[in-house]
């Protein structure tokens, strides 16, 4: 029952106009940063590679390309002119995500610029995913937020239409936990047999009769699946739990690698035994973590139990 | 509105009483330390224009008194009210810019410090030298030299040398801030040095490295063992809080749970192994209090133990230090019953 691996390594174009917080986002998905750190960035200059080792033998390669004037229209004239060029970076990409600064003040120019790449792309990698990302949420009245989500994400739906690309939007700041559920379902989108792992946790879970189970993706802490008890009996109530619960979680123990990072290390495993329910957070193999709810009332509370349970299902998943 | 004289503590809480010059940070230090307010949400504060009085329940009951910068205590109409006041307070906390020009507000604190003393010569003095995350490593230094040796001199010349005053360098930024309340309020717990026993007993007896009793909601530390604080296992512990919190908060309904306190549930418990070897260790206590501890499992020469005989082992010292700590739990129930200060 082991997962098929095809190893491969998937290119992903992250674009957006100077300041949008491109290089803001990588760095803390990708590279433990805070959102205070945030602070120190400088502007892109050309194109930073980073390279992050995902799961079994995916590779994913960021092309976090900055965003002033005089590199957009390098890479977009590069494309044109010499479209077969190394240097044309629309060639072979998995993913676009695109960032668009939600305050900012030059609306026609930075969609006119997200057009201009859908061109080339539509041109050279046309089986692209294209994710658009409303950034920086966190500086517009909440009150606001979803109808202004909707206009832009219409307009661009719009944009997109004639080049064939079928959009994703999400909208995102570095100050909550919105940026982690966005970059789950583009993280997620790259990963061919998703739906091995929904039904290995499922068959995990009959044995388990845990409240809900996770599994997250070691250095980033991204959501990879997720199996949840009351779906089952959908007449449980426990189906009013935070619907942002993933990448509350994500965003918490990301926060709490930071935290431990102060003293020079890391975190192993977590074992929570609160008011209603236990928590176990442990290393499930070398790319994944996985964390187990239990309810109190309808399990025995063995800590020790559950964690060998985690062992004998970790070998299913090596 | 409330006049001074309402503030006046008549019961037995341990106050503290918060004064400074305008703008000095007074109200955003209550924010942020009793109601965990953002640092930067702070720059929106009105300035404080009237006596205002907080309570907190802890291992003590605590009242934080904030005076606003203005009020003029040695105009006659007040005169009265405000020796009543100093006379009820545990500790005067002295908040000084050290941003801005600093001298007045010097001036100002001898003043203060004298009229206290002379009412209540049982008072603690501190004064916080505070904003320092505006000035540079070596600036804040000699400003805290500068500010001692001008306290002092002016004290001198008031004829008050045997007035025991302490400083702290603090911001709102970082920890600081929790560090020197920690310490302030500490002074004004009866039971510490029997507190603190209990703690270096618990240290003896286990591997412990480093205990904080903390009070949950603000992250201020009521005790801890003997042994020097560091500032950064300070943090851990602290966040390590937040984690356990924010964790268990998912999955509960109602938020607040982790506060009440029902005998007939068992403590929150929250256990996290390290890469170093060490496991942070986090018992609810009782009064929202929590036990957090950062542990050194030593497993002695593992070299021919297998992985399931050193799980075992430190699964047994794990389960020797609840007991311990369930030991300790019990022995606070019983002081905070005949405690003095409730
Ligand atoms: N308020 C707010 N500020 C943000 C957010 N994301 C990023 N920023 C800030 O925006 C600034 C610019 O971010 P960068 O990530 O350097 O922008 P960039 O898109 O990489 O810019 P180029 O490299 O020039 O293309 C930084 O000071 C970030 O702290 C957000 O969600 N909310
Ligand atoms: N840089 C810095 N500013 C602070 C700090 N503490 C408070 N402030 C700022 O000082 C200003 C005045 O604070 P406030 O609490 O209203 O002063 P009060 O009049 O003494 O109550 C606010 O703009 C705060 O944001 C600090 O530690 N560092
Ligand atoms: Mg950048």
């Amino acid at each position: 029952m082991a997962v098929s691996s095809s190893s491969s390594r998937k290119k992903l174009l992250l674009m957006g106009r100077s300041g949008s917080g491109k290089s803001s986002m990588r760095s803390i998905i990708f590279s433990n940063y805070s959102a205070f750190d945030t602070r120190r960035l400088g502007a892109t200059m050309d194109v930073e590679h980073s390279n992050l080792r995902f799961l079994n033998n995916m590779t994913l390669n960021l092309w976090d390309c900055g965003g002033q004037d005089v590199f957009i229209e390098n890479f977009l004239n590069t494309s044109t002119n010499q479209p077969n060029s190394n240097n044309n970076i629309f060639k072979k990409c998995e993913v676009l995500i695109h960032v668009f600064d939600v305050e900012s003040k030059e609306v026609t120019k930075d969609i006119e610029i997200f057009q201009r790449v859908l061109k080339n792309l539509n041109q050279f990698s046309p089986q692209c995913k294209v994710f658009i990302l409303l950034h920086k949420m966190d500086l517009i009245q909440i009150s606001k937020r979803n109808e202004l989500f909707q206009i832009m994400f219409t307009k661009l739906q719009e944009i997109a239409t004639p080049f064939n690309f079928n959009i994703t939007g999400f909208a995102t700041s570095i100050w909550d936990e919105s940026l982690y559920k966005a970059w789950s379902s583009i993280v997620c989108s790259l990963i061919p047999n998703i739906s091995v792992y929904e039904k290995q946790l499922l068959s995990f879970n009959n044995v388990l009769n845990a409240k809900e189970i996770i599994l997250f993706e070691k250095t980033t802490f991204l959501v990879i699946s997720s199996t949840n008890n009351s779906l089952k009996n959908s007449s449980d109530s426990s189906n009013d739990l935070d619907p942002k619960r993933f990448e509350k979680i994500s965003n918490i123990i990301k926060t709490y690698k930071q935290s431990v990072n102060k003293v020079r290390t890391n975190f192993t495993s977590l074992i929570l035994n609160g008011l209603t329910s236990s928590i176990y957070l442990d290393v499930l193999n070398d790319n994944m973590y996985i964390m187990i709810i239990m309810d109190h009332q309808d399990n025995i509370n063995d800590d020790n139990l559950v964690l060998e349970n985690v062992k004998i299902f970790s070998k299913l998943f090596q | 509105m409330q006049s001074a004289s309402d503030l006046i503590n008549k019961d037995n809480k341990a106050t503290i009483l918060l004064m400074g010059l305008r703008r000095c940070g007074k109200s955003s230090i209550c924010k942020v330390v009793f109601h965990n307010m953002q640092p930067l949400d702070t720059l929106y504060l009105e300035s404080t224009s009237k006596p205002t009085k907080e309570e907190f329940k802890s291992l003590i009951d605590l009242a934080v008194m904030e005076l606003p910068g203005q009020l003029n205590f040695f105009e006659p109409s007040n005169f009265y009210d405000s020796e009543k006041l100093f006379s009820s307070i545990g500790a005067l906390v002295y908040v000084i810019d050290s941003q801005d020009e600093y001298l007045n507000a010097l001036t100002n604190v001898s003043m203060i410090v004298e009229y206290a003393y002379r009412i209540n010569p049982k008072i603690h003095i501190e004064v916080l030298i505070h904003k320092i995350d505006g000035l540079s490593e070596d600036f804040r230094m000699d400003t805290q030299r500068d500010i001692m040796q001008r306290v002092g001199d002016e004290l001198l010349d008031l004829g008050l040398e045997g007035v025991q005053v302490s400083f702290y360098l603090t911001s709102i930024f970082d920890h600081s801030i929790y560090e020197a309340f920690s310490r302030i309020i500490q002074k004004l717990i009866f039971e510490l040095p029997a507190l603190e026993n209990l703690l270096d007993l618990l240290i003896q007896y286990n591997k412990f490295e480093k205990i904080f009793l903390f009070d949950i909601n603000s992250k201020i530390y009521v005790a801890t063992d003997s042994s020097p604080v560091d500032i950064q296992t300070y943090e851990v512990c602290a966040e390590f809080i937040d984690v356990t919190i924010d964790l268990d908060g998912l999955y509960e309904t109602g938020a607040e749970k982790l506060l009440l306190e029902d005998k007939n549930n068992k403590p929150i418990k929250c256990i996290s192994k390290l890469k170093n070897g060490t496991i942070l260790y986090l018992h609810q206590m009782i009064r929202g209090l929590a036990l957090v501890a950062l542990v050194r499992i030593d497993n002695g020469d593992t070299s021919n133990l297998s992985q399931k005989e050193i799980d075992d082992n430190v699964k047994t010292q794990l389960s020797i230090i609840d007991h311990n700590v369930c030991v300790f739990k019990k022995s606070l129930e019983k002081m905070w019953e005949s405690s003095r200060i409730k």
